[in-house]
């Protein structure tokens, strides 16, 4: 019995998250005295795979092939499964990301396995059963899932837990397994990232603005607020709706939910479906002109004022305070 | 072409979430019960697809007779015909199982569900009934188009997307951008009560997982007003209080 954990990588390079997902995955491993192997699917250097172990992989598997250079959630699940089975891995973590929602089921199918989704804290084994907390009802709630099965899915969700490093590099071993074709079906033509922005399911800060702009061509300062801070950009969605922004941005109960350490809310009321997107943020700051706005019960922080007065004060405090540190 | 569109009844997005039972039980008292947004958009691009005689939309539910309203209302925007499978849906697993079951005697070559139910959340039918299949999921498409034997479709990724090509038979979940929500109108609404709604009897299926308590986001402390001339304030006490900038 092992555990094994995916580590998904964007343009060849590990994120945060995954080292998260690194650190999330040995604790597991320490919990049930066992080792952490991770495997790693497409084109990844041996530098940045050896350093893994510095999150805790005590042995990184490289599964890589011109067939593996893009993402194939099916091609990806069979590997996973292959590596479980030959690691004699029954606990499976990855990252609750885009690509992560795509492989979970597919691997939980093949293992048989209770998939727990969303977790956002260590699985609690205390009581001779294997319990997981996870975000439910689009982030309006909590829901602990008893998995009872033998073999164990698990996601985590981005920003809910912490890196924890100091290891040594891990040894690297070659993974090379037989593809079924007929897992290859999905052909991806294009892959269109924009380099220069902050993702926002898994930014630290995220900067969200609301119909209190006025209109798409106001975003220039919100947008120049999240450069400073190295945030993702957000919005609310009757702006998403109105196509003032990309639906990609659409934070709430039928968008993204986020978790990040600092959520920034820009002319934005705060209705219960928006609040539902955001309410796992570790600090909340609220700038509303209105000063019976909802959003301000939920706030940490808050400054009751017009958004084209107080964004360019912080914008220029921001600033200020780069300077300084 | 024979789209399926699973489809599932979830608590209204204004709806506010609290439990009884010692937080072991989701409260239902005096809760509106709606069609998942995301199955909504995924309907609505099957029936964008389907129209001109191209080909025939089935909604399929999971649940006991209480979701009938939901899948009357689906049926309504503009679904062909109905399947009910009469049981709780247990989890993703059970319900991805129940699903398989029912196209495994009954091929469809495109079969949509929503991103994620807004309860759950899992996004994991797609994926599981793909598996359950054997046939290819994308587990969330903002774009779905078709050319001949192929779907062209645009999967969301971190700071981005992907395009992708796949043949039929395949899974996706839907998510905003692939359609406009529609809104049913009089006709629709009045030939929805006399459209076929079959129910079924579920299968046997082990039990993997299992919630069995809930709890709530702990309540913030007080608001800490700024004066809204004096940003630099926030700024220093985001970095000195809160430790997060």
């Amino acid at each position: 019995m092992s555990v094994l954990v995916y580590v998904e990588n964007a343009d060849g390079k590990f994120k945060k998250s995954i080292f998260e997902v690194v650190s999330y995955a040995k604790a597991i491993a320490t919990q049930n005295n066992t080792g952490l192997i991770a495997i790693s699917i497409g084109t990844v250097s041996t530098d940045e795979l050896a350093n893994l172990g510095k999150y805790g992989a005590d042995k990184v598997l490289n599964a890589s092939t011109d067939q593996l250079k893009t993402f194939v959630n099916q091609a990806y699940a069979s590997i996973i499964f292959e590596a479980a089975k030959k690691e004699g891995a029954n606990i499976i973590v990855l990252s609750n990301s885009f690509s992560g929602r795509g492989l979970a089921p597919r691997i939980g199918v093949k293992m048989e396995a209770g998939v727990a989704d969303g977790a956002v804290s260590l699985p609690n084994q205390t009581a001779g059963s294997f319990t997981v907390k996870k975000t439910a009802f689009s982030g309006k709630a909590f829901a602990v899932v008893e998995l009872n099965s033998e073999n164990k899915v698990i996601s985590l969700t981005p920003n809910s837990y912490k890196v924890i490093d100091g290891g040594a590099n891990a040894p690297l071993e070659t993974f090379t397994v037989e593809t079924k074709e007929s897992d290859f079906k999905a052909i991806v033509k294009d892959i269109i990232r924009a380099t220069d922005k902050v993702s926002l399911p898994d930014a630290e800060i995220v900067v969200s603005a609301g119909r209190g702009l006025k209109g798409p061509e106001n975003w220039g300062m919100v947008e120049e607020l999240a450069n400073l801070l190295g945030a993702a950009t957000a919005c609310s969605k009757p702006v998403s709706d109105a196509g003032w922004r990309p639906h990609s941005e659409h934070v709430g109960q039928t968008g993204i939910v986020v978790s990040p350490n600092l959520y920034i809310a820009i002319g934005i009321s705060g209705a219960i479906q928006h609040l539902a997107g955001i309410s796992s943020s570790k600090v909340i700051v609220v700038i509303n002109k209105d000063p019976e706005a909802p959003f301000f019960k939920v706030a940490d922080y808050g400054i009751v004022g017009d958004a084209f007065e107080v964004i360019p004060k912080l914008i220029e405090a921001v600033k200020q305070h780069k300077a300084s540190a | 072409m024979k789209i399926l569109v699973c489809i599932s009844n979830v608590p209204d997005t204004t709806t506010k979430i609290t439990f009884t039972d010692n937080n072991t039980q989701f409260n239902t008292a005096g809760v509106q019960f709606i069609l998942n947004p995301y199955d909504e958009i995924a309907l609505a691009r099957a029936i964008e697809l389907s129209e001109g005689g191209k080909g025939t939309v089935t909604v399929i539910n999971i649940g006991e007779i209480s979701t009938e309203p939901t899948i009357r209302k689906a049926l309504a925007i503009g679904a062909d015909d109905a399947v009910r499978v009469n049981a709780k849906p247990h989890d993703a697993y059970f319900v991805a199982f129940q699903l398989a079951q029912y196209v495994k005697e009954n091929a469809f070559d495109l079969i949509l569900t929503g991103r994620e139910s807004i309860d759950y959340n899992g996004s994991k039918v797609a994926g599981m009934l793909g598996e359950f299949l054997d046939i290819p999921s994308i587990s969330i498409i903002k774009k779905l188009d078709i050319n001949g034997d192929i779907a062209t479709v645009e999967r969301e990724i971190e700071g981005g997307k992907e395009v992708i090509t796949i043949p039929f038979p395949f899974v996706a979940g839907v998510a905003e951008g692939v359609a406009e929500w529609k809104i049913p109108n009089m006709r629709g609404i009045m030939s929805a009560r006399t459209k076929p709604l079959k129910v079924i009897e579920a299968v046997a299926v082990k039990t993997l997982s299992e919630v069995i308590s809930y709890e709530t986001p702990a309540p913030r402390g007080q608001v800490k007003l700024v004066p809204a001339d004096d940003a630099a304030k926030l700024i220093e006490l985001l970095h000195s209080e809160a430790k997060v900038i």
